[in-house]
């Protein structure tokens, strides 16, 4: 039995590793990739590996199961732009969705669930009223909660389609606004770039320190390793193609207030993924890098996340990162309240 | 550089019991913290092809809901590569249809190699005979009382429609029978090939049949659909034709991947209700329920 997703990671590096393995093992790593949500993007690296008969058709499955969500995402992603045409300003792809748009290698066999789109913060009463009119209702009905959100979130409370039953999230910057680094969500819209689609997606920089942000800052590492190989994958791609890619990103981390992030990242990444980074980004090892890394193996074999202090301490920490001291203990307490 | 991330350290989750399971055409590992569904299940699925390679399509896995509810009330939880978020916890003394109830999930939102009918299904001659409707339908007991009479018990809960083929897999797990359906089979199968009576579940009385033999080793086999049935307990016995459009709408619904199947699961589904004969049929005993289908059986060319 694995004790943790070492073998998830080795088989992403370096899809060779997975000759080694027994059908025991096989079925392990099967179930930590699907609970990592990484089964899809795990398929297509071992297309060229000669997997046990046993295995074909899994990852046939997976390979299938996230076409058909690219498929769906992408038609989402056009449902909204048709929802918001009237309002004539920039909606950009966030994540998922904007890696299949823009038809990066990220984007291959990686899961998709909601469709995350970014606008500016004084078009938003004007997008809610828009993908409102257009079948999209509220999720969430508490009070505390829709208020919680417009006054300190990054994004409007979450919207479902009521027909396609699809989610929609609307923000308007990368991070809570609670969080310490403010990132310049105007410079962000402004550096966009535009699809054929009339669709936008964040420029190469913007895109990767987004999923930077995302994977510290906006929660408590819970699918980290997803994260992590969406990192190390737009590393590889915008490295390898443009240059100028690492002075930009110095220049757009240093602007969002994200260098320590981009840093550990980076070096999260080399460490686990092998991605090549530039040293002056990822800067020196850090001894916390260490309990990084032990949170986002933490799962076995049967697919269970383990390590229980570990995962406990990110999730005090996450929610640390999210807002001030007494904000906090009043969330708490009025969360707690509720039940 | 250190060997961080290897060997493995405090903080450790129980340790899991564990058993391979081969239905049909899918492998299961299930893992329990308690050894109880598993001896249950082992001794239940004794003529089951037994796995020896260790591979598996879906992991499934019970354990306590919380740490303490491993011996004080136990509580099994259901969850596994697939799950659903507001699964019902169930007591340790059900926790065969835990395990059941585990596998079912798996299928139904991770299996994509077919499409699913939740249906029941015999075959005869090469053919099968697929019954479906809602739960009290008479579905599943009508299956495994055919099966006793002739006919190769294939699945009282999933139809593997084949997207290429056409042909009906079977999916023959142990038939789940409720309430009054557990006595009616008592007259006709012998004791030994019940398993525990589960009182008091989520869904009434539940018992559990091994299906014969038979059907056990032939689960490989499939067959050709040849005649769909909707039937509905408690009317006085007739028989109804119903229109293309309401048959696709309510396989529809019906199936539980047939969204996760895209393009795939639409064709298969309309090949098949182009090319099946369909009848809602009403009956108030299992041998009215016989007759009526031994009726249009034999009609069918």
């Amino acid at each position: 039995m694995m004790h943790n997703a070492q073998s998830l990671v080795d088989a992403l590096r370096e899809p060779d590793t997975v000759l080694a393995l027994d059908g025991a093992k096989w079925a392990d790593l099967i179930s930590i990739a699907r609970a990592e949500s990484l089964v899809g993007s795990l398929a297509h690296r071992l297309a060229d590996i000669e997997v046990p008969k046993q295995v074909e058709p899994i990852l046939r499955d997976a390979i299938q199961a996230t076409d058909l969500a690219r498929q769906q995402a992408l038609w989402e992603a056009d449902s909204a732009r048709r929802a918001l045409a009237p309002l004539n300003c920039k909606t950009v792809l966030m994540k998922g969705t904007a890696y299949v748009a823009a038809n990066l290698d990220v984007g291959i066999g990686r899961s998709i669930g909601d469709l995350d789109i970014m606008a500016a913060r004084d078009q938003l009463p004007a997008v809610e009223e828009l993908l409102l009119d257009a079948g999209w209702e509220w999720v969430k009905q508490d009070s505390y909660d829709d208020q919680y959100y417009r006054d300190h979130m990054h994004e409007l409370p979450p919207l479902i389609h009521r027909e396609r039953d699809r989610m929609i999230d609307v923000h308007h910057t990368i991070l809570p606004l609670t969080a310490r680094p403010t990132p310049n969500a105007v410079e962000i819209l402004n550096a966009a770039i535009k699809l054929d689609s009339e669709l936008y997606v964040m420029a190469p920089a913007d895109m990767l320190l987004h999923s930077v942000a995302h994977l510290f800052a906006d929660g408590d590492l819970a699918g980290g390793l997803r994260n992590l190989w969406d990192i190390d994958r737009l590393v590889q791609q915008f490295a390898n193609e443009d240059k100028e890619f690492w002075t930009e990103l110095a220049t757009r981390a240093k602007l969002h207030q994200l260098e320590r992030h981009l840093e550990r990242a980076l070096r999260l990444a080399a460490r686990l993924y092998g991605t090549p980074v530039c040293e002056d980004r990822a800067g020196k090892t850090r001894f916390a890098d260490f309990l990084y890394v032990r949170r986002l193996l933490a799962r076995d074999g049967w697919g269970r996340e383990n390590r229980k202090f570990t995962r406990q301490a990110f999730y005090i920490r996450s929610h640390w990162l999210r807002m001030p001291p007494l904000m906090l203990a009043r969330h708490l307490w009025t969360k707690w309240r509720k039940g | 550089m250190l060997a961080w991330s290897r060997g493995t350290g405090v903080g450790q989750v129980a340790r899991l019991h564990h058993l391979y399971l081969t239905v049909g055409p899918a492998r299961f590992r299930v893992a329990s913290t308690w050894r109880q569904p598993l001896d249950q299940l082992a001794a239940l699925y004794k003529d089951y092809p037994a796995s020896q390679d260790g591979y598996a399509d879906f992991t499934v896995r019970l354990e306590p809901e919380k740490p303490w509810r491993r011996y004080i009330r136990p509580s099994v939880h259901i969850s596994g590569d697939y799950w659903l978020p507001d699964a019902a916890p169930l007591p340790l003394n059900q926790s065969l249809l835990a395990a059941e109830m585990g596998m079912n999930l798996q299928m139904a939102l991770g299996w994509r190699r077919h499409l699913l009918l939740h249906a029941s299904s015999v075959e005869k001659d090469g053919k099968a005979l697929l019954m479906t409707g809602l739960s009290g339908s008479g579905k599943s007991t009508l299956s495994a009382m055919l099966a006793e009479k002739g006919w190769r018990f294939m699945g009282d809960e999933f139809a593997l429609l084949n997207p290429d083929t056409g042909m009906v897999h079977s999916f023959p797990r142990l038939i789940s029978l409720k309430n009054e359906a557990i006595a009616a089979m008592q007259a006709i199968v012998p004791d030994n090939r019940f398993g525990p009576l589960m009182k008091d579940t989520p869904k009434g009385d539940i018992r559990h049949i091994v299906p014969p033999l038979d059907s056990v080793n032939k689960m490989a086999d499939p067959a050709k659909p040849a005649l769909l049935l909707f039937p509905r307990f408690g009317y006085d016995p007739a028989l109804r034709d119903m229109g293309k459009s309401e048959i696709f709408v309510r396989l529809t619904q019906a199936s539980t991947n047939y969204v996760a199947l895209g393009e795939v699961g639409f064709r298969a589904l309309t090949m098949f209700v182009d090319t099946v004969p369909v009848k809602a049929i009403d009956y108030q005993s299992a041998d009215q329920a016989e007759e009526l289908i031994d009726g249009l059986w034999g009609e069918l060319s």
